[in-house]
């Protein structure tokens, strides 16, 4: 269900961070906050003390497979893919390591970072995102462009920012926008294809990673202190974990996942509302 | 919450909905409160009127809500469909007056004529106020250019652009809701939805004509897979010219204005009847609309039809009776493609006693008579007659062809035991649209079956059904009572008089259907 009190509360966090300083919204379009923006001073993060926290995320017990996707339809984008043809990519495990978890520091920063003017990209590329998992800053411009001839609509559902849903009917076509509010996970979709799902994570600071195929990650330059870090995966659900980083220290930390959690896996997005009976 | 209610306020959205309706409805006062803030009357306003479908909290979950498809709107989330403003953004105060003042044409939702301008603003400030965005937002209307005119070449020309971005992937080809990605689209809360038909506009949430439909494009409909078109014209991949003529080209694919809705379905003579269901011969036959709501009044109901309306058209030469009718229904069920979309109705929608099937299902169409020509105005009970009065059908099924039957009560049809009277059709299904034409001698001899005189108003209701979204058994669309009239060859007389005495001793129950059907129909038109 919609938890409206910490909705609110986390709608009331973000007007304080919008009021001092940040601005701009999802959806709306709006640019002008960029140049404000520039002006304002990123922290200064020592790199003598500074730190890092990095590891895998390991997988344990039979992973769901691949499904194949039927691109019947689309016959542009299923050339695009070997013999095996296309596959999803909701869970990709390489040797007992999980790919795709977003993984991100979730408390134990009382810094505020600017958003970085270089765009992140969000390509769509024989009808599958790219990539899948997709990290930014508030107010950092997330770039949409589409590499297939063919019409994709790019509906973004998110719960605390304002979603849009806009068509790119032809190749080449590029679109930015951005997202005010810090929040995890916002999914993306689009419905003349409905295989293809993208999830975006807007945070307001800088650490944050998503695991690649091996199930690496690492989140650099912290500044030495107590933190709490989640990892997050589409179908098997969120873990946290206390991590202290000392001065100039490379932490490691390895979040686990097994075949079971996707039972009873709590999934935060979007929060779509369940209606009653 | 009272047992019945869920019930109480879906028959009222299914039947009452109607502007009519609630002009009679006795005006709500909260006099008293005038020195209260708006928000506060507004509050007042909300519990009366709106509640009961957007929820206590607002959150679009009142208790009838699962009736509904789409389901109210959750004015927390706030993801507006009309609106003036970028696609994200919030609606201005004029958008959601003009929903007030309209409704949501083939939805559930009313417009409200019986609130005052004041009290509409008052409602408005409280459901605004249900939702954090609105303090951080202020929306900003889109800037449009000028429509240019429309006319054929503009028509003509929008249609291009209609193949070039595509829409017919959700609206189908010629644009009746039938597109291939239309039986996998969800909203936002994960729930089936419909591509809206587009040649029947005045189902159109946000209104009819041109310069309402160029608005939609240009904003998209928040929490639809409607998309904007607004960064589109940006990047220069249409031109403003371009997204006007597609307006104009949508705008001529249905009628001007809503259709009329006549009493009588008057069946020309001709020498010569047209063929099967593509002979040219109909175009020249004149086509009646017959407006369908959901089967309410017997379990298991159906809030969210799939069809909400037949064309009908006939000619006789003296000896024999063809009848075309022509509906839209975007899968010819049983349809594989569309076995993901009832599966879904069929975990969305209420199931009222009976669970929605899942197995495949054909489409159906049943024309109900009277077994015998009527004295007066007296005639079966609508939902196929009774055991006091039963009714003669024609039952027609997508994979089987049309059988003479008799029925005594919904779901309690029995096939006439001979040959009948050579009742024969054939049947069509192209591009989301069914049309079938029956062919039957007007004479019979068989028992219970009707014989077709000249110049006899003939009492006829149709109910039709869409397997594809698990309507089958009593679930599906339903006419009130009309009439089939054939033209007599030679005296003119003969044939007004009968028509002109039922005229004015003529039933409004017509009127109900037509107008509860125009705020009513909600399967995901929109
Ligand atoms: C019979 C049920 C019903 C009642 C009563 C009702 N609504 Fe609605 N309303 C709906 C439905 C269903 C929708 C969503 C339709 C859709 O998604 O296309 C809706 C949508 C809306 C919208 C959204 C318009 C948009 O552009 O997205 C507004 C605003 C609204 N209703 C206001 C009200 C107010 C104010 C009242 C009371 C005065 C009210 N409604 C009473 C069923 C109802
Ligand atoms: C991804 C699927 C999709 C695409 C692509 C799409 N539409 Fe739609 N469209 C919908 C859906 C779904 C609705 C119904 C929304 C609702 O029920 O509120 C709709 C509604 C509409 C409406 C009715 C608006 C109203 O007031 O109710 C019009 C007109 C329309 N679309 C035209 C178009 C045109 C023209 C295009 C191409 C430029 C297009 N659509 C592309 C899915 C789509």
């Amino acid at each position: 269900m919609f938890d409206k009190t910490r909705t609110w509360a986390t709608v009331a966090v973000a007007c304080l961070a919008w009021a001092c300083g940040g601005g701009g919204d999802a959806g709306a379009g709006g640019e002008a906050p960029a140049v404000e923006e520039a002006a304002e001073a990123a922290p200064i993060i020592d790199p003598a003390t500074a730190g890092t926290i990095a590891g895998v995320i390991a997988f344990k017990g039979e992973a769901a497979a691949p499904q194949a996707i039927d691109m019947s339809e689309e016959p542009d984008c299923a050339d695009g893919y070997g013999s095996e043809g296309p596959l999803t990519q909701s869970v990709v495990v390489n040797d007992g390591r999980l790919a795709n978890v977003f993984v991100y520091v979730k408390e134990g920063l009382d810094l505020t970072f600017p958003a970085p003017p270089d765009p992140v990209l969000l390509n769509q590329e024989n009808c599958r995102y790219h990539p899948h998992i997709v990290g930014l800053q508030v107010d950092q411009p997330l770039q949409i462009s589409n590499s297939d001839p063919l019409l994709h609509n790019i509906n973004t559902q998110p719960s605390l920012n304002r979603g849009f849903n806009i068509s790119q009917p032809q190749a080449g076509m590029e679109t930015t926008r951005d997202f005010g509010v810090p929040e995890v996970m916002i999914p993306v979709k689009c419905d003349v294809h409905g295989w293809m799902r993208a999830y975006i994570g807007v945070l307001d600071h800088p650490y944050f990673a998503v695991s690649a195929a091996d199930g690496s990650f690492s989140m650099p330059k912290l500044p030495p202190g107590g933190y709490v870090v989640e990892a997050w995966h589409e179908l098997y659900g969120v873990q946290t974990m206390d991590v202290v980083v000392g001065e100039g220290e490379t932490v490691e930390v390895s979040f686990t996942y097994d075949a079971g959690m996707a039972e009873n896996a709590e999934v935060p997005l979007g929060e779509p509302l369940v209606l009653g009976h | 919450m009272g047992l019945q209610t869920p019930w109480l306020i879906a028959v009222l959205a299914a039947l009452l909905a109607s502007r009519r309706c609630w002009l009679v409805m006795p005006a709500l006062l909260v006099a008293g409160q005038a020195a209260a803030q708006d928000v506060e009357r507004g509050e007042a306003i909300y519990r009366t009127w709106c509640q009961d479908c957007h929820g206590e909290d607002g959150k679009g979950d009142g208790p009838a809500a699962d009736r509904m498809l789409p389901r109210p709107r959750d004015f927390v989330a706030a993801r507006y469909q009309i609106r003036t403003t970028a696609s994200g953004a919030l609606p201005t105060d004029d958008d959601l007056m003009r929903v007030m003042g309209e409704g949501l044409p083939g939805t559930a939702m009313p417009g409200w004529p019986n609130l005052s301008d004041d009290e509409k603003r008052d409602v408005i400030a409280y459901i605004k106020s249900l939702s954090p965005f609105f303090e951080r937002e202020t929306p900003e209307t889109l800037q449009r250019s000028v429509d240019p005119g429309g006319g054929p070449e503009a028509a003509t020309a929008g249609r291009e652009i209609f193949e070039r971005l595509e829409c017919d992937r959700c609206h189908g080809r010629l644009g009746r809701g039938d597109g291939s990605s239309a039986a996998s689209l969800e909203d936002w809360r994960d729930l089936p939805i419909r591509a809206t038909d587009l040649t029947e506009p005045w189902l159109f949430n946000g209104g009819m004509g041109a310069d309402a439909i160029h608005t939609r494009f240009l904003t998209g409909l928040d929490g639809t897979p409607m998309p904007s078109n607004q960064d589109a014209l940006e990047a220069g991949i249409v031109t403003e010219q371009d997204l006007w003529h597609l307006a104009h080209y949508v705008a001529s694919l249905g009628p001007e204005r809503e259709p009329d809705v006549e009493e009588v379905v008057r069946i020309e003579r001709r020498e010569t009847l047209p063929g099967g269901p593509d002979d040219e011969a109909w175009e020249s036959v004149r086509a009646f609309y017959v407006p369908l709501i959901g089967q309410i009044v017997e379990a298991p109901r159906q809030f969210s039809p799939t069809v909400d309306g037949v064309w009908a058209q006939g000619v006789h030469n003296g000896s024999e009776l063809a009848l075309r009718i022509v509906w839209d229904d975007p899968s010819n069920s049983p349809d594989p493609e569309w076995q993901e979309w009832q599966d879904r109705i069929a975990a969305t929608l209420y199931a009222d006693e009976v669970e929605i099937p899942t197995d495949p299902l054909p489409d159906l169409l049943f024309l109900q008579f009277p077994s015998e020509v009527p004295e007066g105005r007296e005639r079966p009970y609508f939902l196929m007659g009774d055991g006091r009065d039963p009714v003669y059908l024609w039952l027609w099924h997508s994979r089987r062809g049309a059988v003479e039957a008799r029925a005594a009560g919904l779901g309690a049809a029995e096939a006439l035991d001979s040959a009948g009277s050579g009742l024969a059709a054939s049947a069509k299904w192209e591009a989301g649209q069914w049309r079938v034409v029956f062919r039957r001698p007007l004479a019979t001899e068989e028992d219970g079956a009707l014989g077709f005189a000249e110049g006899v108003p003939i009492p006829v209701a149709f109910f039709a059904s869409d397997g594809s979204s698990g309507e089958t058994g009593g679930r599906g669309a339903i006419s009130s009572w009309y009439y089939v009239v054939l033209q007599p060859p030679t005296s003119r007389a003969a044939f007004v008089a009968p028509l002109i005495a039922m005229l004015v001793t003529g039933g409004l129950g017509m009127f109900a259907v037509r107008r509860a059907q125009r705020s009513v129909h909600s399967e995901g038109r929109g």
